[in-house]
């Protein structure tokens, strides 16, 4: 811990931004950070400036940043926090949504990227109204960040959110069979919807081989096996992933 | 007639299976009933085949540790292939997707073979009842011994796996049906009927609390 930081004013924390290498670039971790408010991560500005009405509102919570986007644009926005030599977001942390326990509120989804040259930390959401009338559909990132591949998935498997143009987008913690929903929405019940010996039924009925791929399995007499989307998926030997 | 005679007459036909005994040579000899012996060697050498799935694999771990050492029990070889093993212990929660895996496992094993299911999670589902856990995997396999805790202590299993010698002495071969595989429904892969696993399955406790969704 740096002596200076004891000695700061904490009533406004600052953003530490500096360059590696250069005089006072020993990570500041601030402390007693307010609840609401307090020092705006400047990549905000660069971005109204950049892409001006695609970026809404910004709020700070804990000191970290958080900046509403268009829901068209995320992908334009994600290459250029991550290409440009002032921003250099090259870590995406994490790929999630969230929906609140209430009717109108808008279904959110986060992207929680980082600038490790200059320790920044931005939050990206973009909110999908619940009137029915917008898709759950958002840009996928993939081809900024790899990264996004397996936590898009995570993201579609639970909340049923599609991401455009993700190279191979399918279940990854539940099996592809499941027809019971996205576990993670609101409306599905904690027990899911069907009943045990139905859920049971379900699950014993699949053949556990024909779940993985055939990378996993490497078996190609198991091919015919596999579910028929599976085969389409897989026909042509070519990977789809990375 | 002598007892070497009346071992020949028992021997059939093939004189090289005769244990050729002398009865002047005064050797010692013990007779027993065969279900005795047999029960005896399996109750005293059960491979175990782990399927830890959760903390309870951690306890189970501990059990087979130098502490508490399951080796006394003849369990020292964990069968990590479910071909060289006796005895399936499920030791954590088991998701639905899991479920097929474990059946499949427990239709490899060769006969003689028991299960014991290890803890809140396996037996019932326990806190989890959730749309992804199975509620006790005797909605899927048929169960020896249910062991409780969450999870239970090292001495509970070591309990649980006498408890299961004590069935495995009891053993007798002039009873067919022991061993007879328990085939699921080919339609369903149920084996036990769809109304029980559900009634099997029924919220209780705080449980019961836990439906809601949004309004």
């Amino acid at each position: 811990m740096s002596s200076d930081l004891e000695t700061q004013d904490h009533g406004a924390p600052t953003f530490a931004i500096v360059m590696p290498g250069q005089p006072g670039d020993n990570p500041t971790t601030p402390k007693n950070v307010p609840h609401k408010g307090g020092a705006v991560n400047p990549s905000v500005d660069d971005l109204r400036v950049k892409f001006g009405a695609a970026i809404g509102r910004h709020e700070v919570g804990w000191g970290e940043t958080t900046v509403y986007v268009e829901r068209t644009k995320v992908r334009e926005i994600c290459a250029w926090l991550q290409s440009d030599p002032s921003q250099s977001y090259e870590y995406l942390s994490d790929v999630t949504a969230v929906e609140y326990r209430d009717q109108v509120r808008p279904i959110e989804v986060v992207w929680h990227i980082r600038s490790l040259k200059f320790r920044r930390f931005l939050r990206l959401k973009v909110e999908l109204p619940k009137d029915g009338k917008t898709p759950l559909d958002v840009p996928s990132v993939w081809p900024v960040w790899k990264g996004a591949d397996w936590l898009e998935r995570e993201c579609y498997d639970m909340f049923g959110i599609t991401f455009a143009e993700h190279p191979d987008l399918r279940r990854i913690l539940l099996w592809e069979q499941y027809k019971e929903g996205f576990p993670l929405r609101k409306d599905f019940p904690l027990r899911g919807r069907f009943s045990r010996a139905e859920q049971l039924k379900n699950a014993l009925a699949a053949d556990p081989e024909a779940r993985y791929s055939m990378e996993e399995i490497s078996v190609l007499e198991a091919f015919t096996d596999l579910p028929a989307d599976m085969r389409k998926r897989l026909g042509g030997g070519e990977k789809v992933g990375e | 007639m002598g007892l070497k005679e009346l071992m020949n007459k028992g021997s059939g036909t093939d004189p090289k299976l005769v244990y050729d005994y002398d009865p002047d040579s005064n050797q010692p000899f013990v007779t027993t009933s065969l279900d005795f012996l047999v029960n005896w060697g399996r109750a005293n050498s059960l491979w175990p085949m782990p399927f830890g799935t959760a903390c309870c694999a951690i306890e189970f771990m501990a059990s087979a540790a130098s502490h508490f050492d399951l080796a006394r029990f003849g369990m020292e070889r964990m069968s990590f292939s479910p071909r060289q093993s006796d005895v399936l212990i499920c030791a954590g929660r088991v998701p639905f997707k899991l479920a097929p895996v474990i059946r499949r496992i427990y239709q490899q094993m060769p006969q003689p073979k028991w299960v014991i299911s290890m803890g809140a999670c396996a037996s019932t589902g326990g806190m989890f009842d959730s749309y992804a856990v199975v509620q006790g995997i005797d909605t899927i396999i048929p169960v020896d011994v249910y062991v409780p805790g969450c999870p239970p202590r090292p001495e509970g299993l070591i309990y649980g796996i006498m408890m299961l010698q004590k069935k495995v002495r009891e053993e007798r071969m002039s009873n067919e049906s022991i061993r007879d595989e328990m085939m699921p429904d080919p339609l369903s892969q149920l084996y036990i009927p769809a109304s029980r696993i559900d009634e099997l399955s029924e919220p209780f406790g705080n449980s019961v609390h836990q439906t809601r969704s949004a309004p």
